[in-house]
């Protein structure tokens, strides 16, 4: 799960690591109030959406007046963002941080996350912060530090002291960034996060380390031991489809083709969406309703695919092991009692239970294509999209 | 011959009384495999599809003679089952349990390191040693013993690969199902070396998916120590950057973990990588018959 910068930086201020003073706004009237309540030099304007490269996109306004602060909110509240992240549509901003503008003397990045390979959290420093980390990494990679961290014992000193010598910082540096850090991943640990980053975190005049930006995404795994954190998710950040997909318990991923598919388990999911392609037609989603599929869900699944306008054709392919094929066939009638299908429908059933879901689909009267194998199920897609 | 399992491994099943542990518990059973015992606590001296339950992992082991154990645990307390496992001395522990948070793994994978049990999972379908050992959720009809070993990154993808496989006229020597978390126990590096050594594996297909470099490791392992024909799929071609597909692991983040950087990897390592899973079964049938 992903939030907004400003709850992040709302976690970290728990937290003991330092922050610019600011606010969250959702008009230019409460974007005013909070920078009149700062009452500071000059401020920054950030638009809130969960993607990444808002600077380049415009989302971040760098003002000195008051006035400018009410111009920026109204420029950016209400206007889709196009950043790197979001594709060429881009995001709707519907709230707003508004902080102090804070002068400092240098940027850094600091990223924990967990490395794969090691199968440990990794702390990833760099002394070129404010730009992209993922081109550095590609550019100069001896620019960027890490420390693989002993789950068991946390973030030691001597791996603080290893980051601080390898940035060139002073030897003073020590006694403050090492607490720092350590906050930072205690905040890692204590949410169960999968990233927190911060780029850039900056080095004040006074010395001092600040949190500027803040990025947190949690182990959806672990959200059910924290509780408190169901109340940051912003629904406008995500697909009506995919969340109404999200309380069913199905895995739905909205793409952009024309051949919707139905199918169990994630990796046979993705590999129809690509014989799907190898076709000659385009996936319009990826969905994965999974071992332990009811009727309820198959119904509410393939209600969801012709909820895409751009549906021409659906392919259902079902490896049945847990998921039973008679269950699914009885999904599938179920959903087509209350919603017309008007694309083909091509159906490849495999696996346990294959003859009685075949039979119960067959008896339906129900207009359909059976592939018997996953090649026939690609080459009947392929023409029911041509045609 | 097979790698892991085999006729003669005594497996325990812990989460015996749950639904779905003793659903499998009973397919296991009906298969062939060996199933001595089941771990709830709390629930020492019933019985479950005629098989003996336990309070304790340590205590079935010390009555059963236990060496490996089949996990159905909820994912809160999945790890946690999985370290009672590798503490009571069981060799292969298989956990099929899906959505156990990554920092929990993360620290099973540090105290498995010192008792040098076998992972296998989590998020898994288990691990089939065809006419000799079940120790999974997987459909067992669809597999025949062969030469052909298989290891994957997925559930119902490997079903589709081993149906193919046996309708080709072939059969497996072991199939596994490494998991589709980020972190798992053994990756495709360790059961390619045991299949390397593996007397009646002639052939090992990977199955692998976007996220992560397992399947860049993997052909840096092959180049330098495989000489048995390797062949692959990779799932995700199609997959956008940025969106979690379903597994956890399987994630393009920051341009790696693409399904195109995998491929050019593995065939420059000389694995033949298939392109269209309809024809792996045939591939595979005419690549090593």
């Amino acid at each position: 799960m992903k939030i907004h910068e400003y709850q992040a930086k709302a976690i970290f201020e728990r937290h003991g690591i330092p922050i610019p003073k600011g606010g969250v706004a959702f008009s230019a009237e409460e974007a005013l109030k909070i920078a009149q309540g700062l009452g500071a030099k000059g401020y920054v304007v950030k638009a809130q959406v969960h993607a990444g490269g808002r600077g380049k996109g415009g989302g971040v306004k760098k003002v000195e007046t008051l006035s400018e602060v009410e111009t920026a909110a109204r420029g950016i509240l209400g206007t889709p963002l196009v950043t790197v992240q979001t594709g060429p549509e881009g995001k709707q901003v519907n709230r707003l941080l508004v902080e102090e503008a804070v002068e400092f003397r240098q940027e850094l990045y600091l990223g924990i996350t967990v490395d794969r390979a090691e199968a440990a959290p990794v702390i990833i420093v760099s002394g070129a912060g404010g730009v992209e980390i993922e081109e550095i990494a590609a550019t100069r990679p001896e620019l960027i530090l890490k420390e693989v961290v002993n789950p068991l014992t946390g973030l030691c000193g001597y791996q603080c002291r290893n980051l601080v010598f390898g940035l060139g910082l002073e030897a003073g540096a020590i006694r403050s960034l090492t607490p720092f850090l350590q906050k930072v991943y205690e905040v890692f640990a204590a949410y169960d996060c999968s990233l927190v980053e911060i780029n850039p975190l900056v080095i004040t005049k006074d010395d001092g380390f600040l949190a500027l930006d803040a990025k947190i995404n949690f182990d959806d795994n672990a959200l059910a031991r924290h509780p408190e954190l169901k109340e940051l998710r912003d629904p406008d950040e995500e697909d009506a489809l995919e969340r109404k997909a999200g309380e069913f318990n199905l895995n739905y991923i909205r793409l952009s083709g024309n051949v919707g598919a139905m199918v169990n388990g994630a990796g046979l999911a993705m590999a129809t969406m690509d014989l799907i392609k190898l076709a000659g037609a385009e996936p319009a989603n990826f969905l994965d309703v999974g071992g332990g599929a009811n009727k309820e869900m198959i119904e509410a699944g393939f209600k969801i695919i012709l909820g895409d306008p751009r549906v021409e054709a659906i392919l259902i392919n079902i490896f049945g092991g847990i998921l039973r094929c008679d269950v699914l066939a009885e999904g599938v009638l179920q959903a087509a009692r209350t919603v017309d299908i008007h694309v083909p429908l091509i159906v490849r059933l495999q696996g346990t239970n294959v003859e009685e879901g075949r039979r119960i689909l067959r008896e339906s009267g129900l207009d359909f294509q059976v592939a018997e194998t996953i090649s026939d199920a690609a080459r009947l897609v392929a023409a029911a999209v041509k045609s | 011959m097979s790698i892991l399992v085999d006729e003669r491994t005594r497996v325990i099943v812990q989460g015996i009384t749950g639904k779905e542990g003793s659903f499998h518990a009973a397919r296991c059973l009906e298969y062939g495999t060996r199933v001595v015992g089941g771990v709830t606590p709390g629930k020492r001296g019933r019985k479950v599809e005629g098989v003996p339950v336990f309070n304790s992992v340590a205590e079935a082991v010390w009555e059963t003679g236990a060496d490996a154990s089949l996990i159905f645990v909820p994912p809160p307390f999945a790890a946690d089952a999985i370290m009672e496992a590798a503490a009571a001395g069981i060799k292969v522990i298989v956990c099929i349990t899906e959505g156990i948070p990554t920092l929990d793994m993360v620290k099973v994978k540090r105290i498995l390191k010192d008792t040098g049990a076998h992972l296998i999972g989590p998020n898994c379908p288990g691990i089939i040693s065809p006419g000799k050992c079940k120790m999974g959720i997987m459909p067992g009809a669809i597999h025949r013993e062969g030469t052909i070993g298989v290891i994957s990154r997925s559930g119902t993808l490997t079903y589709e690969v081993v149906d193919q496989i046996t309708r080709s006229g072939l059969g497996q020597s072991t199939c596994i199902g490494i998991g589709g978390d980020p972190i798992i126990g053994l990756n495709f590096v360790d059961l390619l070396e045991m299949f390397e050594d593996d007397p009646d594996t002639e052939a090992v297909v990977v199955i692998g998916e976007i996220g992560g470099t397992a399947e860049e490791d993997a052909a840096e392992f092959i180049r330098n120590w495989v000489e048995k024909p390797v062949i692959s799929f990779i799932a995700g071609l199609t997959a956008p950057p940025g969106k979690r597909m379903g597994h956890a692991g399987a994630i393009i983040s920051g341009g790696t973990g693409r399904a195109q950087d995998k491929i050019r990897a593995l065939e420059k390592a000389g694995v033949r990588v298939v392109r269209n899973l309809g024809v792996m079964g045939d591939f595979i049938r005419s690549y090593v018959g």
